[in-house]
This record gives structure tokens, C-alpha cells and sequence, in this order.
């Protein structure tokens, strides 16, 4: 989890992942940020993501992140 | 023919109760949009606006478009600005334009007041709520001019002011009229619109819609990170044809959109912006073997495109996918140093245009209108103005056009032209930053930032976050303890690159 949370906050330093659970939804990532997510987290948990997972419920919170992530790894 | 009005009063005629425009959540006819630009043209042409900027903050949409025909009505000009930008920056488009009034919404009206002299801010709604005045817009009719702006976009500007390209109706007429033919855009296609309005890409989707009759189905912005969300979109709203930034186009490629699903009626899939990388192109034809796909190219400055390449045969990672030939009444040919014709195959020179097709400058900027809009160097016995490019080309052996390089500091990035000079701008406008350097690293698409100063690189991003668009701030930082200078005492480019470049390898090795 501490390397996700340095990887979103390397990308949007300004958002605060500890608490938000409405990132999508509140429009507070751009899609840029978005696919920058999904670029650096696939490079660092070795994992590939289909347009089945990239879905706004997914990445509305870091937990929500987190969650995908360990069920792609199984 | 004057103005593009006669584009919509011909759709309306011909497609009275056919869907002009639609939305995620509303949609308007062609004839519904006529009457409802002529309300909001009569509100604005009591206001008195012939030949003169209205800056519009809003979202794409149905009521942007009856907004902006509205503007077109009362004999003005629409600017677009995204809501999206820092305040600091809004604060100069709007001085720039000197406008008196912005229309908007209620958050816009928020955002505005923040910004000091931003004019009048005026609710679209209250525009579109009055009755049509015919008398008066015949009045504005009676004296219009196919040269009158219709719009100002900005583009970044290596001073640190963005730059806003004014666009007759006549440089639109002239190029729309050859892109619908070209490319066989009729009344039966489906137009999935993906470029924000402030930038030219989207002149294409409104006017080829408007002209022909076709439906423009805007495709909400957040759609863009979420393959399934876009790829069901384009299946309900039957879309046939794309005119899509390239980086639009790589997001569905690099998420694998397709294996998803592959919108049934899309037949045709144009795209500019930058170069596009022949393996998402390679991707795109794969699903679509039948589609036809066209590269365009073209700066702001020349009215959207001015060269176009209809893809006709295979193309292996490492090749250059051409940008073609002219369209049709536009003149486009390579200067080298010496301001001389190249015209032999594998020899670059500047991208030079002239036609029609030519903005009217830079809105109020004289100084660097005079500089990228000049004499032809070619033609000594009368006035014939060449927009220079910036951008190296050269021909290949089969004659066709081929972009190589930028002649300056300007890139291209997740679609949007950027000028390194602005970043550096902002970056002096940060407490404690003494020097910095902005390059561009293509091929990882990053922009990497070289600074001196006290300053950590989370605050350096925030402080630039305030000051520059997203797409514009530096994705990596790296911190010096004294700039490398070369011998003439300017930044020593090529050193900080190179060891930017060890660095990575070294990292690599590492892991």
C-alpha cells in the first residue's frame, strides 16, 4: 500500500488519497492522471490491466486501487 | 458564401427535425439550434458585438453550440476557455481579449470572480430566454463580411502569454468545403466528437456537421479513461466517423479498448495533433480493417489542416507515416535556411502555407503576428502572406510530405502544443527557483524539469499547478546544484539531457 500511495502522490501531489473515496466521480483526477495510474502501477506490481478492471468504481480511492491490484497479483 | 450561418440555415432547411447536436444528457435539432442561436443572437446583438471577442466558459455541449451560434448572429467572434485552466492564466486570455462580457454558468461565474477585470459575466440561460429580433440581425446581416472573425483559439507562447489565433469565416468555408468532399462526410454520418472546443480539432466536428447535415454526438471528456463508458458510447450513438486528437486515439490502443468491443458503424478515423506511433495506428486497423484512415496535419494557425494522408499501405514500427499533400487551394512548400525552394526528396526545410486558409493573426500581439505571418520570400512582385510553420519537413521518394522535427523549444504532449518558454516562465514566477530548464523526453512522454534553488520538487509542482494547465506541468523534477552552461553562457541543453539520459540507464542497471 505505501508504494501505491507514493506512486498517486508522485502523480498528484496536490489530491489527498488518505481520505478522498470520490476521486473519479468528483473529477478530481484528470484522465491523464489516470492513465498515468495505470501506467505506473502496472510497470510496478507487474500486472496487466483489461478495460474490464478500468472502470471508475476502481480508482474512486486508493483503497479501491489497492483492492484491484491484489486481486490481479492472485 | 459570408458567413458559416449559411451552413446551419441550409441544414435547417434541408433537416429540420434531424438530431444536430447531442449530449450525454440532451440533444437539439437542426432547426431547434437555428432558433435558439437567433434568440441568444438577438439578446447579444442589442449588447452591440459585431467583429468583436465574446469569451465563453463553459463545458461542451448542446447549449455551448447554441451559445456560440448565437455569438455568430450577433456579428461576433466566440473565444472557448476551459474551465479547467489556473485563474492566473484565464486572467490573461480575458485581459488579451479585453472583452466585455463572458458568458457562462454558475461555476464559471464562481471561477470569475477571482479574476480581476474579467468583464461582465452573463448567464447563458438568460440569452436563450428572450424572443428573436429578425429586424436587427437582418440589420447585422446586411453588413457582414466573409472576413469577420468567427473564433480565437490560444496556443501556448514561448513569452509565457498564450497566444490567440484569429480565424475568418472565410478561412473556415474554404477548408471545410475540400475536408467534407475529401473525405466523403455526409448527412448519414454519425460524428463522435472527442476534442475540447477550445482547440481546432473540434472546428471540424461542428462544421462538418453543421454543412452536411450530419449528427455531432460530443463524447463527455471523463469517457477518455474508461474504455467500456467510450466504446459503449460510440456503439448506442451509432457514430460512423472520427476526427480525434492522436493521443485520444493511443488511449484506446494502450488500454486495449477493442478487446472489449468494436463500435459497429465506424467506417472512417481521422486524427492529428502529433506524430502518431505506427503500432497504436497498427492497432486501430487490426479491428477496423475497413475503415478508412486518414493523417492530418496542420498548426491552428492555417485553419485545422492543411496536408492530409489517406492511409493506403502497411506500415512497420520505425517508419514515418507521411502528412501528405495540400488540400486543395492551399500552397504548402518547404524554405530552408536561406529562405530557397526544397524541392528534392530527402532534404528538410521549414513548413511554410499560404491560401486562404491563413488565420488573421494573433489577437492584439502585432509583434509576433509580424514574425510567423510574412512576405513569401519566393514572391517579389506582390503581396502574397506565408504562415511559417515552425515545423521541418522534408518529401520522400514517393513525393509525399514527411514532418521531422520543430525548428524551436514548442512540443507536443498528450495532444496539446506547448511552448517549453512558458514553463520556464511560470517556474521564475516560483519563490526560491534561481534557474531552470524544461526538455522534453519523447519517448517516455515526459515533460523533465532541470531546476536550481530551495525548493522540493512536491512544492515546485503544486506552486506550477497554481500558474499552468495540467498537461503543462512537468512530470519529472530533478533538482542541480549550479546549471551547466555552454560557452555563450546560455543553459547547456544537450549536458543536462545527457546526463538526465546516464541517470536512467544507471537506475535501470540497478534494478
Amino acid at each position: 500500500m505505501d508504494e501505491l500511495m507514493e506512486i498517486l502522490e508522485e502523480i498528484c501531489p496536490d489530491v489527498d488519497f488518505e481520505s478522498e473515496t470520490a476521486l473519479v466521480d468528483d473529477k478530481l483526477l484528470s484522465s491523464f492522471d489516470i492513465l498515468s495510474i495505470i501506467s505506473e502501477i502496472s510497470d510496478a506490481f507487474d500486472i496487466t490491466l483489461t478495460p474490464a478492471e478500468i472502470i471508475p468504481e476502481n480508482f474512486n480511492s486508493a483503497d479501491a486501487m489497492w483492492n484491484m491490484i491484489n486481486q490481479l497479483r492472485n | 458564401m459570408k458567413s458559416i450561418l449559411e451552413y446551419l440555415e441550409q441544414s435547417a432547411e434541408r433537416f429540420p427535425d434531424k438530431i444536430a447536436f447531442a449530449d450525454e444528457k440532451s440533444q437539439c435539432t437542426f432547426a431547434e439550434l437555428r432558433t435558439q442561436a437567433k434568440k441568444a443572437g438577438s439578446a447579444l446583438a442589442r449588447r452591440g458585438c459585431i467583429k468583436k471577442p465574446v469569451p465563453v466558459l463553459m463545458e461542451k455541449g448542446v447549449d455551448t453550440i447554441e451559445i456560440l451560434m448565437g455569438i455568430v448572429y450577433a456579428g461576433g467572434f466566440y473565444v472557448v476557455l476551459d474551465a479547467a485552466q489556473p485563474a492566473g492564466r484565464l486572467g490573461q486570455i480575458l485581459s488579451t481579449l479585453e472583452a466585455e462580457l463572458v458568458i457562462t454558468d454558475e461555476a464559471g461565474t464562481q471561477l470569475l470572480k477571482d479574476i480581476p477585470r474579467a468583464g461582465e459575466t452573463v448567464d447563458f440561460r438568460q440569452l436563450l430566454q428572450g424572443g428573436t429580433d429578425d429586424a436587427l440581425l437582418e440589420t447585422v446581416q446586411m453588413q457582414r463580411q466573409d472576413i469577420w472573425p468567427l473564433y480565437v483559439m490560444f496556443t501556448s507562447g514561448s513569452t509565457g502569454v498564450p497566444k490567440g489565433v484569429v480565424v475568418s469565416h472565410r478561412s473556415v468555408i474554404d477548408f471545410m468545403e475540400e475536408f467534407t468532399e475529401n473525405f466523403g462526410i455526409t448527412h448519414q454520418d454519425v460524428l463522435g466528437n472527442q476534442a475540447p472546443w477550445d482547440f481546432d480539432v473540434s472546428v471540424k466536428d461542428i462544421y462538418a456537421g453543421l454543412k452536411t447535415g450530419a449528427t455531432v454526438q460530443i463524447i463527455p471528456k471523463q469517457y477518455f479513461s474508461f474504455p467500456m463508458l467510450l466504446l459503449d458510447f460510440l456503439e448506442e450513438r451509432g457514430v460512423t466517423s472520427l476526427t480525434w486528437a492522436v493521443s485520444a486515439l493511443c488511449i484506446v490502443s494502450a488500454l486495449n479498448g477493442f478487446s472489449y468491443k468494436v463500435p459497429g458503424r465506424l467506417r472512417r478515423v481521422m486524427f492529428s495533433g502529433e506524430t502518431m506511433p505506427v503500432r497504436h495506428l497498427n492497432y486501430w486497423r487490426r479491428y477496423l480493417p475497413d475503415a478508412m484512415f486518414v493523417n492530418l496535419y496542420g498548426p491552428t494557425e492555417i485553419t485545422c489542416n492543411c496536408t492530409y494522408y489517406v492511409i493506403d499501405r502497411e506500415f512497420a514500427a520505425g517508419d514515418a507515416i507521411p502528412i501528405g499533400r495540400p488540400f486543395a487551394n492551399e500552397h504548402v512548400f518547404l524554405l530552408d535556411e536561406n529562405d530557397r525552394e526544397v524541392t528534392d526528396p530527402g532534404r528538410e526545410g521549414e513548413i511554410c502555407v499560404s491560401g486562404t486558409a491563413l488565420a488573421l493573426g494573433y489577437y492584439n500581439n502585432r509583434r509576433q503576428t509580424e514574425l510567423a505571418f510574412v512576405q513569401n520570400p519566393l514572391n517579389q512582385s506582390y503581396q502574397e502572406l506565408i504562415y511559417r510553420t515552425g515545423d521541418m519537413g522534408s518529401y520522400n521518394e514517393r513525393g509525399e510530405l514527411c514532418f521531422a522535427s520543430r525548428r524551436d523549444f514548442q512540443i507536443k504532449h498528450m495532444g496539446h502544443r506547448i511552448e517549453l518558454g512558458e514553463i520556464e516562465a511560470a517556474l521564475e514566477k516560483v519563490d526560491d527557483v534561481v534557474r531552470s530548464c524544461c526538455v522534453f523526453d519523447g519517448e517516455r512522454k515526459k515533460i523533465v524539469c532541470f531546476y536550481q534553488g530551495n525548493v522540493e520538487r512536491r512544492g515546485l509542482s503544486l506552486a506550477l499547478g497554481e500558474l499552468l494547465p495540467d498537461y503543462m506541468v512537468p512530470n519529472v523534477f530533478r533538482q542541480v546544484e549550479e546549471m551547466p552552461l555552454t560557452k555563450n553562457g546560455k543553459i547547456d541543453r544537450n549536458r543536462l539531457w545527457s546526463e538526465y539520459n546516464e541517470s536512467l540507464l544507471k537506475r535501470k542497471r540497478r534494478i
